[in-house]
């Protein structure tokens, strides 16, 4: 160094210590490095050997630090004071909080369990938070995935025992072709844009599928800008091009999907398609072997794609017939499709023949040799290297089941699922949808209910109804109005517990979920639901208790608020028994741990739960004298059993011998082990187990002794879902549980075993709206919880509506300009810029940056409370009035999912207004003003 | 005025993949908590919860639309902090000899003990680069995260600053310009890596990865139908699976 140079310290001290733990800035769950100094948080970086990030970290994780800091943290549990809804409260002790709780839960327990409503929100707890409910004895329990991503996951369950995202993730190691639709720039966040780096460092290609061509879309080689609610129909077309020219693996789809196994095809026959099974209940196949009938998993069974099969004058077709017949008809030909998708015929043609040449001419080979399920040994594992993700944008709409099931569809034809360079699942998945629990309502005043909330019904005898065939639940899950609500459908439970529809309830106990401003569809008439008083003076809704670390627009609501620490402050646990943090070669779970204590009278919620089962009695939460079984949350994480050898967290259990692995008896010292190596526990797949996971004889034998199940699960893919077509077979009057008059044309048509497009169940109110409009979660923020963080603000503090180059013109619309938008729900007004690469019919903002005056202590001129909206006003949760009166949920007809996606608009322009319209009245805020100026250092 | 050194031994700096880039701002963030906690004044926010938030940040991302005569818009994410210019005009307009270029690597700061504060350096820079602390009021930018490349206190694996530790989508890369076998030097050979505005005649030693064409048409060999409907098809399943043989 030159010696007129300033001398620098180039290896300042960095940290007195480094905290690893599990981050909770999204859902993604990555490994954080927290850096500390003099007791306090002073930098978090991604932790480099942690399987979901590998070292990197996003914005949000980065920010973590403003979160922990931030002045919108609720400081004592609240007894409101003034009127519901106006943020007046009086901070209590945590005695009095928990003693008022009690005393109003105790008697509903005692009478009336299914009168607590209680829903979870974004919880990464719902293995323990459905516990807690179950005990309890309501069959009222769910957390958010009703409102968010339910009809990937079900789908996925239902059609290949496993989906996107913390089910399934594509094999970035080998695909030379990554299809990505409809995912804004979040799920899974981290995972997608390493994954990307990766193939695009590899100089294969990725195609996205989106109407707005931002974050990964904006760096995909090609962009398909598809209409909203289309995505299904392309789909549809690319099977037929497929199917037409033979472009379909059928080797794959013979022996590893339901393709050969023979349905009643005979319209008159009491079982017509129902799959043709043995005294033992096992489909049957025609074995190409004998030409005779063999069970699709017999020892060398060589199932047969087109014989078919007589018996007692009733022909029997395998699968792959009735798929013929389905996607080869010309309602699904790329010509007939163009215009509603925004795609020419020609280039949906180029894409279905591009997935084709690389699937089929640039197959590849590993030379590993594996056994299948029927005994036959396979000396190389093939793969098809196109793999496939999506999320939201193709789920959140009401036909978005069925256009799932279709890209599903899509991946097996290709045989591309769980073979090289295709899609590949995260232990615990793959696992049937036969092996998931069924949903459980039964309600037994005192005691617990008779088993788990959710699953997977099988037919009509496993939904959630009461004795006169109505929903047993207050937000009619599992009912017939939506049969295959697979996460409940937390978006109906305001609405409908303010009508009374199907029952009233007395308490309503909510966690994380802002379900009076962003999380709900309706937002002022939601408000209005919860603020409503009945003839008596009396709110309508009596008691609403909410737990939440911030103060969110859904605080002012509640009237008892039990604040929660910040995921810094806490112990969680990502358990294999919800939803763990498994890597396609790897099962893992992992914890939170406080690596800092909380400055405040605040508790994790969670041992809040283990304290308030122990005053109310519940079961498993009491010793058996009465005595309080889990001290906090930890001690459940540690000591709780779910079944022999299984408890939340999977490492470094105790055996007969010493630790071990995924089986064992609880370990005192378990969660320090965790803290030792680095927040979680991870163990690598066998190499001959890495792929064909669900036909893999290695895979399962592995699966069994980590406890995943008890016996091995091996199964082919449902491109046939029987349980659709039992819920079908009742609306067409067979069997003993049948559906509503009213229901019966609706599950005809929609509960086809078979996957379909129809258009989405607005669009025929929708006429004179012609525009579509869309919300993007932004990568640097989740939810509503980054407005309240200093750093992120500064990168989303405005969301205007996004509008189109053709629209803009058509409108004469200038920068700067506002308009309102209408829907045949309301109307707001709000500032719009332009957009180019954007489908030409669809405007679209940023998700939840829009704030209420008085919430997450911003100030009242903060632009998210003057400039900032939310389009959920647009949107009903109920579709408008039918021909019979009724107003159908504007969910998906089939799982409930909350049709956010199929919002329709017209636009016009209109003089600016002061603030973003509707504006609200403040709250009071809960939560002292922040302060001026910032300039966070915690070292010396 | 400051003087710039003759030549540096190394010249440090990054490559920005702009092919890659998703624009998810987390290199922007992770820069300011390092550097909210470490060299000199932390980065200050005023109204970091009021109408009009403003912090400084010394790597910030923008985005820009790209309308091409033919195909469709794109959107190109563009990550800008300091370019660590080799003839930075930064250094040169400083009266105190705060702004310097470090001979051995070429980094461009400031040392803050003598920064009065007076924003000539903000004004020459051409890029924007520079931003005065509102709080500490002294100039802030880049250091290529000087404290964090030669830490003895880190682990060698993460002795790169804290955007190219943190960029989820590897766009971002960290490296010596003057040795031409280093890893960014081949990646600016390999892939066209450009200055940025260089009729500016500053020679930023960061280089950006131009965008890969987008939205060549695909134009894979035409698929020839087997059938036109079911019952075609199945006739063709059938001969196909009698070549197929037992299987």
């Amino acid at each position: 160094m030159a010696k007129d140079q300033p001398h620098l310290d180039t290896s300042p001290h960095v940290s007195d210590e480094v905290r690893k733990t599990t981050c909770y800035m999204c859902a993604c769950r990555c490994g954080i490095n927290v850096h500390m100094k003099e007791g306090k948080v002073a930098y978090i970086e991604g932790n480099r050997d942690h399987p979901v990030n590998r070292g990197v970290l996003c914005a949000k994780g980065s920010a973590g630090i403003m979160q922990v800091n931030a002045p919108s943290r609720l400081r004592a549990p609240l007894k409101r004071v003034g009127p519901r809804g106006s943020g007046e409260f009086e901070e209590i002790s945590w005695d009095e909080a928990l003693e008022i709780a009690t005393g109003w839960l105790k008697p509903l327990r005692e009478t009336a369990p299914e009168k607590l409503a209680f829903f979870t929100g974004r919880d990464q707890s719902q293995s323990f938070t459905g516990l807690w409910a179950q005990s309890f004895g309501t069959p009222n329990y769910a957390a958010h995935g009703g409102f968010c991503s339910v009809n990937m996951a079900a789908a996925g369950i239902y059609t290949m025992g496993g989906a996107f995202w913390e089910f399934g993730q594509p094999d970035w190691d080998h695909t030379k072709l990554f299809l990505l639709f409809g995912v804004a720039e979040d799920h899974d966040s981290n995972p997608i844009k390493m994954g990307i780096g990766r193939i695009k460092e590899r100089g294969a290609r990725m195609i996205g599928v989106n109407p707005i061509r931002s974050g990964y879309n904006a760096v995909a080689d090609d962009w398909f800008g598809i209409t909203p609610g289309t995505d299904g129909l392309l789909i549809m077309a690319l099977i037929h091009e497929l199917m037409k020219a033979g472009k379909v693996d059928l080797d794959y789809l013979a022996q590893f999907t339901n393709a050969a196994c023979l349905v009643d095809s005979d319209p008159k026959s009491d079982s017509h398609g129902l799959l043709l099974k043995d005294s033992e209940g096992q489909p049957q196949v025609i074995d190409r072997r004998t030409g005779q009938l063999a069970p699709w998993n017999g020892q060398g069974v060589q199932p047969d794609l087109s014989a078919t099969h007589r018996r007692a004058g009733v022909t029997h077709r395998p699968v792959f017939h009735a798929m013929a017949d389905r996607f080869l008809d010309p309602q699904w030909a790329p010509e007939a499709v163009a215009d509603r998708t925004g795609i020419s015929a020609d280039r949906i043609r180029a894409l279905a023949a591009e997935l084709a040449r690389v699937a089929f001419d640039e197959a590849i080979a590993l030379d590993r040799e594996w056994t299948d399920f029927r005994g036959i040994t396979h000396d190389q594992m093939i793969g098809r290297p196109v793999s496939m993700h999506a999320m939201r944008g193709i789920s959140a709409h009401s036909n978005g089941f069925q256009t799932a099931r279709a890209l599903h569809t899509l991946q097996i034809l290709l045989g591309s699922v769980e073979t090289p360079g295709g899609m590949r699942f995260k232990p615990p998945y793959p696992k049937p949808h036969t092996g998931h629990p069924k949903p459980h309502c039964k309600v037994t005043p005192g005691a617990a209910l008779d088993g788990p909330h959710l699953g997977y019904p099988q037919g009509p005898e496993d939904l959630c109804l009461t004795q006169a065939g109505g929903p047993a639940r207050i937000d009619k899950a599992f009912s017939w109005d939506n049969p295959l609500s697979a996460h409940g459908m937390m978006h109906m439970v305001i609405s409908n517990a303010h009508a009374g529809d199907p029952y009233r309830i007395d308490t309503l106990f909510l966690y994380m979920a802002n379900m009076s401003w962003n999380s709900s569809m309706n937002t002022r008439q939601t408000m209005d639901m919860l603020t409503d008083t009945d003839a008596h003076g009396d709110y309508v809704i009596p008691r609403i208790i909410y737990s939440d670390a911030y103060s969110s627009e859904m605080v002012a609501y509640a009237d008892l608020v039990l604040p929660d620490t910040t995921y810094l402050e806490r112990h969680d646990c990502i358990s294999l028994l919800d939803r763990p943090i498994s890597e396609a070669d790897a099962v893992a779970d992992a914890i939170r741990w406080p690596v800092v204590e909380p400055d405040r009278d605040v508790r994790a919620f969670q041992s809040v739960l283990c304290d308030l089962g122990a005053r109310l009695g519940l079961p498993g939460f009491v010793n058996a004298d009465g005595s309080r079984k889990y001290a906090d949350y930890a001690d459940y994480m540690t000591n709780h059993i779910r079944r022999p050898g299984i408890g939340p967290l999977a490492g470094w259990r105790m055996g007969e011998t010493g630790l071990q692995h995924g089986r064992g008896e609880p370990n005192a010292g378990q969660i320090d082990s965790y803290i030792r190596e680095g927040g979680y526990w991870m163990e690598h797949v066998p190499e001959g187990a890495a792929y064909y996971k669900p036909f893999n004889s290695a895979y399962q034998d592995w699966a069994v002794r980590m406890g995943f199940y008890d016996s091995p699960q091996p199964y082919v893919f449902s491109l046939y879902s029987e349980p659709l077509r039992r819920m079908q077979m009742a609306a067409e009057g067979k069997g003993a549980h049948q559906p509503p008059e009213h229901l019966r044309a609706r599950l005809k048509t929609h509960m086809d075993p078979l996957p379909f497009w129809f258009e989405p169940l607005g669009d025929e109110t929708a006429q004179g709206y012609p525009l579509h409009a869309l919300t993007q979660r932004p990568m640097a923020m989740y939810h509503s919880w980054g407005s309240q963080n200093a750093w992120l603000r500064q990168i989303h503090g405005v969301n205007p509506l996004f509008v189109p180059t053709k629209i803009w013109q058509e409108h004469g619309f200038a920068e700067g300009d506002w308009a309102v938008v209408s829907s045949p729900t309301g109307s707001i007004t709000v500032p719009v810029a332009h957009m180019a690469a954007l489908n030409e019919n669809t405007v679209w903002t940023w998700n939840a940056i829009g704030k209420r005056k008085g919430a997450w202590a911003l100030d009242a001129d903060a632009p998210e409370a003057t400039k900032g909206y939310l389009l959920n006003h647009l949107i009903h949760e109920l579709l408008p009035e039918k021909d019979d009166g009724m107003r159908w949920s504007n969910s998906d007809p089939v799982t409930g999912q909350a049709a956010w996606f199929d919002l329709r608009v017209k636009i016009a322009k209109a003089p600016a207004p002061q603030e973003a319209q509707p504006a609200f009245a403040p709250v009071a805020s809960p939560v002292p003003p922040a302060t001026e100026t910032l300039a966070w250092k915690v070292g010396k | 005025m400051t003087a710039l050194p003759e030549t540096t031994d190394r010249k440090l700096g990054l490559v920005i993949d702009l092919d890659t880039c998703v624009g998810c701002h987390a290199c922007v963030i992770s820069c300011k908590g390092w550097n909210t906690e470490n060299y000199g004044a932390p980065l200050a926010d005023t109204e970091p919860y009021g109408a009009d938030p403003s912090g400084t940040y010394l790597n910030r991302v923008h985005s820009y639309e790209i309308q091409p005569n033919d195909g469709p818009a794109q959107l190109v994410h563009f990550p800008k902090s300091c370019l660590h210019c080799e003839d930075a005009p930064c250094v040169t307009v400083c009266p105190t000899g705060a702004s310097y270029k470090r001979s051995a690597d070429g980094i461009v700061l400031v040392n803050e003990a003598d920064c009065i504060g007076c924003g000539l350096c903000a004004w020459a820079c051409p890029y924007g680069a520079r931003e005065m602390d509102p709080t500490a009021g002294v100039m802030k930018k880049c250091t290529l995260c000087v404290d964090r490349i030669y830490n003895e206190n880190l682990p060698e694996e993460d002795r790169e600053p804290a955007c190219v530790r943190t960029c989820p989508a590897g766009a971002r890369h960290f490296g010596d310009f003057a040795d031409p076998d280093s890893h960014v030097s081949k990646l600016t050979a390999e892939r066209g890596g450009m200055d940025l505005m260089p009729e500016q005649g500053t020679r930023p030693v960061n280089k950006y990865l131009p965008p890969r064409a987008r939205d060549a048409q695909m134009q894979p060999p035409a698929l020839k139908p087997v059938a036109e409907d079911a019952k075609g098809f199945v006739g063709w399943l059938d001969k196909a699976l009698s070549r197929v043989g037992g299987g």
